[in-house]
């Protein structure tokens, strides 16, 4: 063999075993299922809760299951974060889970598109369980992607208005606002302040103060996110500008994005009980159904009122409304053991007992129809506030994408520069959020 | 006696010498193939391939390459954030390190209790001292604020505001000051007494004495601080990742979108791309081509700084 010949033989086979070596390390999809799941097994349960009344549930939960099926054992691990799901999905292995759960809805589009989470169609046929009938509307969105059914809904959660009726009371406002001109006038007579900053604050408007995010605000003007092809539509929707627009009136109204802002950092932590409506540093916020429960356990000073959130005026037929989401659960595809870890989702999303009785312990909403008219389904007021929200025909969630939340990211983005004042074109602004919502899709197709 | 005609014996002689060091080489050749020269072909392989880590990778070509430079918003403001943290933080921390470590060598009171002061904050872990530091900075709540008010100073805004965001961390960095100082104190302890001598004799200032003894002395010691300054820099990912959660308030829950870099993307370094596209986004090529323009930075810094390789000689070399 001469020397150049030897060479390109050389080069050759590098390539061969470079291509071998880089392909070897990825993960193949295994979509089949064929365990039997009356034998022996143990399967793998990921979650993501972690407060001592969460675990508790959880594990009573799974009891119950084990009961019912007493040749399936489940392993349960918890406080598991979405960055390890992710690792776990795509390592597979032994130690990877069967089942998984995940708080963030956002991620299910990613979940179905790479086949990480296993169809559920067949599971849910072989069962006999129409989706249509058992789970409601915004649920059933928020678990599929592009007709892909590759998670159900296990539980819900639904944003609401939470208010200091103290505050009010003192403020001289009877009830609630219904209408975001209402929300205004009561967020301004709320508003006390002191020197160049707040002794009380109304409502704290900037994107960064916790809930008042871009996405939880607009869902009350019913936004679309997608146009009917897949693309963006934060630009051709007013339902985004109109919320801009409310939304920079409110912190102009309320002192200026600034003043807000040196506020904010003065603002403990959401999750502990320094949370600034249980503070009373606000004195009404948007939040989920967890923070009634929360603040009862911070043992706030005054009497809290919780309320839809307002809507814009000229929907005010709407009201009741709120943004919607919830914890998904799904099989990993590269699970062995699928019927088994079929028959534990199908417990946990399905039967009405195991659902009500969660959704009882670590008061959420109930995630099927049957649940929510379950007898046995322990509502407070705040409680039945939520479930009202979150079976209101007018509540929306954030669609899946095929790269999960990065669509909002760039949304939040642009609506972190509008309040700043650093972009001030509201037509420019959004009309580039849509052209680069729509790059960012193309390159995860 | 020409090649074709070697001794049969030789031959084998000289096989044998050629496998035996091999052999003494193999634990590095070994190490070397399977965490450097393979990953960074898989890199090189990755960053033209689509590959989500669940299904095989197909040909992209040249789509994540210009998705990451023309595309991807983060990328810029990343790279610029990563260059002014080479320049400036580096070059602060080097300069820091060792005016602590001169002064250290200085001390005689209780030399131990000031070595050990200056030292300890290098072990603090990452995250708690960025959250240590993001407490005390915070403008709304934190002493630092508080007490530059009180003397009529200026109270900047910190991590939350975009222009001290980086300054801030620059800070944190050299608060954890220890492992340059430690490595600068020896190598100030290591200078020939005689030299200082010889100096004074020759009637040498103390900055003359630093200049034409000091330096020249330990400048292969300041070429290690920087070159590895320069690549840890490269590598930044904890502080500003902690410090830019903590003081947005943001962590990232149930419908809540983390932002990266916060404030306005001030915080944002090349290594959390890298983290956001391949394991969050399932992007890995234009994960890779980040990973890969990471690598060439670091190459660039130290051929460039190796170029200059006979400033830092020592007065020895």
């Amino acid at each position: 063999m001469s020397g150049s010949t030897k060479t390109t033989a050389v080069a050759i086979a590098a390539a061969a075993a470079i291509s071998l070596l880089a392909s070897a390390c990825t993960g193949s999809s295994n979509n089949t299922a064929t365990d039997d799941p009356n034998k022996d097994v143990t399967i793998t349960f990921w979650h993501g809760w972690s407060a001592p009344n969460e675990v508790k549930a959880i594990n009573a939960n799974i009891k119950a299951f084990e009961k019912v099926h007493p040749n399936i054992h489940v392993k349960v691990q918890g406080n598991i974060t979405d960055d390890k799901i992710n690792q776990a999905l795509r390592a597979g292995g032994s130690g990877a889970p069967d089942v998984v759960s995940s708080f963030t809805t956002d991620n299910v589009g990613k979940f179905c598109s790479s086949k990480a989470f296993a169809d559920l169609t067949p599971f849910l046929k072989k069962s006999g369980i129409d989706p249509a009938k058992t789970f409601p509307k915004t649920m059933l969105e928020y678990t599929q992607f592009e007709g892909d059914r590759c998670a159900l809904p296990l539980l819900g959660d639904a944003y609401g208005l939470y208010y200091n009726k103290d505050a009010f009371k003192a403020a001289g406002i009877t009830s609630p606002p219904r209408t975001m001109s209402e929300f205004k006038a009561d967020a301004i007579k709320l508003t006390k302040t002191k020197g160049d900053s707040y002794s009380q604050l109304g409502f704290m408007p900037n994107f960064h103060g916790y809930e008042s995010t871009t996405t939880h605000l607009a869902a009350q003007w019913s936004p679309t996110y997608f146009d009917t092809s897949g693309k963006s539509n934060v630009a051709t929707d007013p339902a985004f500008a109109s919320m801009f627009s409310w939304h920079q009136d409110m912190v102009k109204s309320l002192g200026g994005f600034a003043k807000l802002e040196k506020y904010r950092t003065t603002f403990g932590d959401e999750w502990d009980a320094k949370n600034p409506f249980q503070t009373g540093q606000v004195a009404m916020a948007i939040d989920g159904e967890w923070r009634a429960g929360m603040a009862a356990d911070a043992g706030v000073k005054f009497q809290v009122g919780v309320a839809p959130f307002p809507v814009p005026d000229d929907q005010a037929d709407t009201y009741g409304k709120g943004y919607t989401t919830g914890t998904i659960i799904g099989v990993a595809n590269t699970s062995a053991k699928k019927n088994a870890a079929w028959e534990l989702v199908k417990y946990m999303t399905t039967d009405t007992d195991a659902v009500v009785s969660f959704a009882n312990a670590i008061h959420n909403v109930p995630s099927t129809y049957a649940a929510l008219k379950s007898p046995k389904l322990k509502l407070d007021a705040a409680a039945k506030t939520f479930v009202e929200i979150a079976q209101n025909p007018d509540s929306t969630t954030t669609p899946a994408s095929i790269n999960g939340g990065t669509y909002q990211l760039t949304l939040q983005d642009f609506g972190y520069a509008y309040e700043a004042g650093k972009q001030t074109d509201l037509a420019a602004g959004l009309k580039g959020v849509d052209t680069q919502v729509d790059k960012d899709i193309a390159q995860a197709k | 006696m020409s090649a074709a005609t070697v001794h049969p014996l030789l031959k084998a002689k000289r096989r044998r010498a050629t496998l035996r060091n091999l052999a003494f080489l193999s634990p590095w050749l070994i190490g070397f193939s399977v965490f450097f020269a393979y990953p960074l072909i898989s890199t090189v392989y990755f960053s033209f391939m689509k590959y989500d880590g669940f299904t095989s990778p197909t040909w992209n070509g040249l789509k994540n390459w210009s998705y990451v430079f023309n595309d991807y918003p983060f990328f810029w403001p990343a790279l610029r954030n990563t260059l002014w943290l080479v320049l400036v933080m580096v070059s602060t921390r080097v300069v820091f390190g060792l005016g602590i470590g001169l002064l250290i060598t200085k001390i005689k009171t209780a030399p131990g209790l000031f070595r050990t002061a200056f030292y300890l904050p290098y072990l603090a872990p990452p995250v708690a001292a960025t959250m240590a530091f993001a407490f005390l900075l915070n403008p709304g709540t934190g002493p630092v604020n508080r007490i530059l008010g009180d003397f009529g100073l200026p109270t900047p805004g910190w991590f939350n505001d975009p222009s001290w965001s980086k300054p801030a961390l620059t800070l944190l960095a050299l608060w954890g000051i220890g492992d340059l100082m430690v490595i600068f104190m020896a190598a100030l302890l290591d200078v020939p007494k005689e030299q200082y001598e010889a100096a004074e004799l020759d009637g040498a200032g103390s900055w003359a004495r630093f200049r034409y003894v000091t330096l020249p002395n330990i400048s292969p010691i300041v070429m290690f601080a920087v070159v590895t300054g320069v690549i840890q820099t490269m590598q930044y990912y904890t502080q500003p990742l902690v410090a830019g959660k903590v003081a947005s308030g943001v962590i990232g829950g149930s419908g809540q979108q983390f932002e990266p870099g916060y404030p306005e993307k001030s915080t944002l370094t090349l290594p959390q791309l890298v983290y956001n596209l391949g394991f969050q986004r399932f992007d890995t090529g234009s994960a890779c081509v980040i990973a890969l323009v990471l690598f060439a930075l670091a190459m660039m810094f130290t051929a460039l700084l190796m170029r200059r390789r006979s400033g830092f000689l020592s007065a020895e070399d």
